[in-house]
């Protein structure tokens, strides 16, 4: 049976209809909240008294959010923990591919599987799981540090000094593994007659180490860092859950993403929140840029 | 920070509130009658364990009202809470009546999205004396409106360990006499057993801040946003917590947290500050070997304090038609004796309705507190509690203040400097 003209689709029209599911969920769930919060940004709203609510107060938002101290910190915790996280993440990753691309032969994927599990795994599981291993009396953190080094029980989640370490430490463990993965990727295509080369010249392996792998490793690096430094300045779930949602002891664990949640629902300043996250997207993009003009491969 | 925004946090997971009775309305045939056509179906947005009790009322519904259905939406405290704050924000897939924890009352009395019931039809003030005071009071907003009618209440209440104050010789009356005989009394306490006075300052800090507000202002902000910060209540407050934490009289544990149950159980917290409903939580899952061993007492110097509660609110913008319904529904749920009795023996929903008040219920011994009869002390709190008004920055001030107090404790700011920080934290919130 033939369907009536009427029915068919054109071609001029059926690339457009085949891709609008997407496009669609992506107007609804994505750019519409973009152009929404960008609305907000400009506007001072009690939330509960419904969308005509809104007034108009220019420029005010990013004005309180530029001279708000907590928001300030907020960006600093972010900034630590980004660094703190991010920076230990390549530096294991890099040489931990390393050796597994030249160590493992049979058990290769099973070893990259087992790092990169944490990746795939809930981050809510994963924090509650590392909030009970924090816990200060009964946990087993300080089970084995009390065991192995005489340690006294440390507040890791209840002292300021202590929040931000315990934070970075996890949400390293999370990555280090997908990290390994990208660089093991980039080790398989480096030519292996550039070691052999270097081997007959006579270098050394961490000399082959730093003049042909590392080198090789550039774009992949630039790639993981920018990723890295993204995800960094959006950390949200982990000191989320581990501070019970409130960003800790004299807020040591808020991140700008949990600060500006926190102003939207528990303060009830959704223009307030909305103009810091319109910062924080420029923050990220400069950011970003930075990244890429010094990683950027020549020429590039 | 831990203490009573903690406690009303997760209280408000557990406890619900309620309180069903139909009585015949003569107000309810004010609203224009609703449609008879079809199956009505009335929506009751709720959280754990409100929406127990809301269940638990639909057949006394169903007897007076066969053809409008009751359709329960519950979510988890604070997902209802976001729910409710976006359905208001954006009046769609409003329900028809939602039950609001205390802290959500003043926050959404703040904006013009609840209906205001002090208006006819409702007319909710001629029902004001039949209500805990504070209870109703706290749904007050600014201009006067009435957004909602109290169900269940929290009277706080100390709690405290008899045996290990025999063990130490402490007279129980030293623990309520003033706020520096209870620290006193933490002192031999601590030296003599071991034991810590309270599970942490913070929650002294909480009931110490509440006293002494002066009538109109709010706990933080005044009449006209003015901040208070630097009142004698807030120094008295800081210094009482760091003298009590100088001592090491605080077990440094947030509410709810493994070591604080744990405390319980060991018999290393001598007294908590909490509300009334704690007893329930002790008994039946924190430490009911500990069973028989506590007292209650009301809080030192005479203070008093609510710790959470529920209300019922209609949204501005809901249906029209099912008004009268959900006006009629409330009113089950918060003016019946019967079911509000039903509900504080179910769900230990301390009731708001003071008619339930003279019930003999109230002279039962406690067997939790050793044969106390405490509801009786409760309910001698719940009267004297006053209602302060909430400023639309309380969860922001809250949070500064706590933290403040965190830097006094563990940095050992000086509190004049602490709360000037606070205040300047405040005062650029204030207007905004």
């Amino acid at each position: 049976m033939r369907l009536p003209d009427a029915l068919r689709l054109s071609p001029r029209w059926a690339p457009y209809v085949f891709i609008s599911p997407f496009l669609i969920l992506f107007a609804v769930f994505g750019v519409f909240p973009l152009g929404f919060s960008m609305w907000l940004a400009f506007q001072s709203w009690e939330p509960t008294s419904g969308l005509d609510a809104m007034q108009y107060v220019g420029l005010g938002n990013f004005a309180f959010a530029l001279q708000d101290e907590w928001f300030w910190k907020s960006l600093r915790n972010t900034g630590w923990l980004a660094l703190a996280s991010g920076v230990p993440q390549h530096l294991v990753a890099i040489p931990l591919a390393v050796f597994i691309h030249n160590s493992f032969k049979r058990l290769r994927d099973a070893v990259i599987g087992a790092y990169f599990l944490p990746y795939i795994t809930s981050t809510v599981a994963i924090a509650i799981m590392f909030s009970s291993l924090f816990s200060k009396d009964f946990g087993l953190v300080n089970l084995a540090l009390g065991q192995t080094f005489g340690i006294a029980p440390v507040d890791w989640l209840g002292k300021a000094e202590y929040i931000k370490p315990a934070i970075s430490l996890i949400i390293f463990w999370r990555f280090v593994g997908f990290n390994t993965v990208l660089y093991l990727a980039a080790l398989q295509t480096i030519p292996k007659d550039l070691y052999e080369a270097a081997t007959m010249d006579g270098a050394s392996r961490l000399q082959q180490f730093f003049f042909i792998t590392l080198p090789s490793l550039k774009p992949m690096i630039y790639f993981g860092v920018t990723l890295s430094v993204i995800g960094g300045l959006q950390i949200f779930e982990e000191p989320f859950i581990l501070t019970g949602g409130r960003g800790g002891t004299d807020q040591a664990g808020m991140t700008s993403a949990v600060y500006l949640y926190r102003m939207a629902f528990d303060f009830n300043d959704f223009g307030g929140a909305s103009a810091m996250s319109w910062i924080l997207f420029g923050v990220v993009a400069v950011l970003t840029w930075l990244t890429n003009r010094a990683f950027r491969p020549k020429g590039g | 920070m831990t203490d009573a925004s903690d406690h009303h946090r997760t209280r408000r997971a557990l406890l619900a509130s309620g309180a069903l009775a139909a009585l015949p309305l003569p107000a309810a045939q004010a609203f224009s009658p609703a449609p008879s056509t079809g199956k009505t179906v009335l929506t009751v947005a709720a959280f754990p364990l409100v929406n127990e009790i809301v269940e638990a009322a639909i057949p006394q519904w169903r007897q007076k009202h066969p053809d409008v259905e009751i359709k329960v939406v519950s979510r988890q405290y604070l997902d209802h809470h976001t729910a409710m704050t976006t359905a208001l924000s954006t009046s769609v897939r409003l329900p028809d009546v939602m039950a609001l924890e205390v802290s959500f009352v003043g926050r959404f009395a703040q904006g013009g999205g609840l209906e205001d019931l002090s208006k006819p039809p409702y007319d909710v003030a001629r029902f004001r004396s039949r209500f805990v005071p504070y209870a109703y009071d706290q749904a007050i907003g600014r201009g006067g409106a009435v957004v909602a009618v109290p169900t269940d209440i929290g009277p706080g209440t100390m709690l405290y360990r008899a045996d290990i104050l025999a063990k130490a010789g402490i007279d129980p009356a030293d623990l309520t006499r003033s706020w520096d005989s209870y620290v006193d009394a933490g002192i031999r306490l601590k030296a003599a057993t071991g034991a810590y006075l309270i599970a942490h300052v913070q929650e002294i800090k909480d009931i110490v801040i509440r006293t002494g507000v002066k009538p109109g202002d709010g706990l933080y902000f005044g009449r006209d946003s003015q901040v208070l910060v630097d009142e004698p209540r807030f120094h008295r407050a800081f210094e009482l917590a760091r003298k009590v934490r100088r001592h090491k009289l605080d077990a440094k544990v947030g509410a709810w947290s493994n070591e604080w149950a744990e405390g319980f159980r060991r018999g290393q917290l001598a007294t908590e500050l909490s509300g009334a409903w704690l007893v329930g939580q002790l008994n039946n899952w924190v430490a009911p070997e500990t069973k028989g061993l506590w007292r209650a007492a009301q809080f030192p110097e005479g203070a008093f304090a609510g710790y959470g509660g529920t209300s019922y609110a209609i949204p501005r913008r809901s249906d029209p038609a099912r008004k009268a319904l959900a006006w009629e529904f409330i009113q089950m749920m918060t003016l019946d004796r019967a079911r509000q009795f039903s509900a504080f023996k179910t769900h230990d929903a301390f009731p708001a309705l003071l008619e339930t008040h003279d019930d003999p219920f109230f002279d039962e011994p406690l067997p939790f507190l050793g044969g106390q009869k405490a509801r009786l002390l409760w309910r001698d709190a719940a009267r004297k509690i006053t209602a302060t008004s909430v400023h639309k920055q309380n969860s922001f001030a809250d949070e500064v203040v706590g933290t403040e107090l965190d830097n006094v404790l563990e940095h050992d700011k000086d509190i004049g400097r602490a709360l000037a920080d606070a205040r300047r934290l405040l005062e650029r919130r204030a207007q905004r």
